[in-house]
């Protein structure tokens, strides 16, 4: 984060447990309907992924994976799935996050089911992003963050 | 059910608190503190709250570790009492 | 003053002590929070989610059901609550490049 000289064992490690991290938290995501877990903690899981290359890494190796300018964006991409799912639900004729109405011509239960897997993506995505920015505003303008 | 398991996990959670309240270097203080996220998560767990549980885990011993980290290492190191 | 902060946390943990006392055990079927009928005689709400979690949308977590379906609202305005405080921090702490003009 803060140190110039690279600890070689500290560096290869994190390079070698970050994407079995990040693995984990998609399936922690994507297996939410079947298991404990969701977007909530998958996205943090992606965010500890990705800091953990920031931490290790220092920045110039850390923005070849994730840009700083990257967080914000990201962070408001995942809102957006969120606000728009519930929005094409109530453009299609039914409540607002009434996810049965949304056009995919399948029957009810399993059309609510994709809305949820749906929303936990957004909310993975928001989750990620926002954390990985904080992080990056903390350490804005430090020499060599 | 488990009550033997929760006694255990009762007295590791209070003595990491104490220990995070007492000691003068802060990052042992956040070591601690990532410590005792974990064991309440643990307790979560027994008690049958198996996604608040996982929530704890993740965020407390995770990533609010890794934002104590940063804001000790941008202020000064050691509490001044 | 940190005998003033032992004597404080001792006297809260009385406190929560002495509060918990009333409260029904864990678990307890005969619960008014776990129990299918209300006191007020109709049906509870954990009664309709256990029914109907499964069958009304084909996922087998309940409890991302109701955080994700039938509480929608309650998880948008949590991504809400995360999005501004994300936008605080860039706010507060990024440094404006372009409109800079005094050196610090």
């Amino acid at each position: 984060m803060t140190r110039k000289d690279n600890n070689p064992i500290v560096s290869l490690l994190s390079r070698i447990v970050s994407p079995f991290i990040m693995l984990f938290a998609l399936y922690v995501i994507f297996h939410g309907h079947y298991s404990p877990g969701g977007g909530f903690q998958g996205g943090t899981m992606l965010a500890a992924a990705v800091l953990l290359i920031r931490l290790a890494a220092g920045r110039e190796i850390s923005q070849l994976q994730f840009k700083k300018s990257w967080g914000t964006p990201v962070g408001s991409v995942g809102v957006f799935i969120y606000f728009f799912t519930g929005f094409l639900a109530l453009l299609m004729g039914g409540n607002y996050l009434d996810y049965s109405f949304l056009p995919l011509g399948l029957e009810a239960p399993v059309t609510r089911g994709w809305g949820i897997l749906s929303i936990e993506i957004g909310v993975g995505l928001a989750v990620m992003g926002i954390l990985v920015a904080i992080y990056d505003d903390l350490l804005e303008g430090e020499p060599n963050d | 059910m488990h009550w033997q398991l929760e006694i255990v996990f009762f007295i590791v959670l209070i003595t990491t608190a104490f220990i995070a309240l007492d000691v003068k270097n802060l990052l042992v203080a956040v070591v601690t503190l990532s410590v005792f996220s974990f064991i309440s998560a643990l307790l979560y767990i027994v008690m049958g709250a198996v996604d608040v549980g996982f929530t704890e885990a993740v965020v407390g011993g995770g990533v609010s570790g890794i934002l104590f980290i940063v804001l000790i290492f941008k202020t000064s190191r050691r509490s001044s009492d | 003053m940190k005998y003033v902060n032992y004597l404080i946390l001792v006297v809260f943990a009385g406190l929560m002590i002495a509060a918990s006392d009333n409260l029904p055990n864990r678990g307890d079927a005969n619960a008014p929070a776990n129990r299918e009928i209300s006191p007020a005689g109709s049906k509870g709400a954990a009664y309709y989610y256990i029914q109907n979690s499964k069958t009304d949308s084909n996922t087998d977590n309940m409890v991302t059901v109701i955080l994700a379906d039938w509480r929608g609202y309650d998880t948008l305005g949590e991504e809400t609550v995360i999005l501004t405080a994300g936008l605080i921090c860039y706010l507060l702490l990024r440094k404006r490049r372009k409109t800079d003009d005094t050196k610090r």
